[in-house]
């Protein structure tokens, strides 16, 4: 069964965290900045109701999908690398914990706070411009701790493991 | 004091020295 755990599973893995994370750059690369110029002209509807919840919706959901796939891919060595019991776990060690925290921001301040943003939860107009700030400060939390995560799953295996950790 | 999150430019230079800081220190730990 390695080639579905570890061949096929590791694919998947890819796939949705490229997913997860290529829309949380699309959120901070590019709707942050559109949604300024669009509020400024009259337009934001069409990213708040038509994009971004499509967009918040296979984000969310793309960070389940990689979790997942994540512990699956670790499988019985999932303690090795969360506890860093072996040496040689601890960088997959800290690219899971940088995962789990940025999942963790998703679903537990992100999107609660989305939700008030987009009207999909009754909030006051002070309670949606906090939720404001709050869902942006952790997508941009979230985008700085993706550059380590991402440096430390590629650093995790084959030949870039043997060059940054020899 | 500017929280550098209000700009994309400090959100990336912070992603940066984070992983520079964390490289350091799991290399330490490893003893690579």
């Amino acid at each position: 069964m390695d080639w579905l755990q570890l061949g096929i599973g590791r694919w998947l893995h890819v796939m949705a965290g490229v997913l997860w994370v290529g829309l949380l750059y699309y959120f901070n690369f590019v709707q942050a900045d559109a949604l300024k110029a669009a509020q400024a002209d009259g337009t934001a509807a069409g990213i708040t109701k038509h994009v971004a919840p499509r967009a918040l919706l296979w984000f969310r959901w793309a960070a389940v999908a990689t979790w997942l796939l994540g512990a699956m891919l670790l499988g019985d060595k999932l303690d090795d690398a969360f506890l860093f019991k072996e040496k040689a776990y601890v960088p997959i060690g800290v690219g899971a914990w940088l995962g789990t925290i940025m999942f963790f921001n998703v679903w537990a301040i992100i999107w609660p706070n989305q939700k008030k943003i987009l009207g999909l939860s009754p909030a006051t107009e002070d309670e949606k411009a906090r939720a404001r700030r709050s869902a942006f400060l952790a997508s941009r939390f979230n985008m700085m701790l993706s550059m380590p995560m991402l440096f430390f799953m590629v650093a995790s295996g084959g030949l870039f493991r043997t060059t940054l950790f020899p | 004091m500017k929280n550098p999150f209000d700009s994309l430019l400090g959100t990336v230079l912070c992603g940066l020295a984070l992983t520079a800081l964390l490289y350091a220190l799991v290399r330490s730990v490893t003893g690579a």
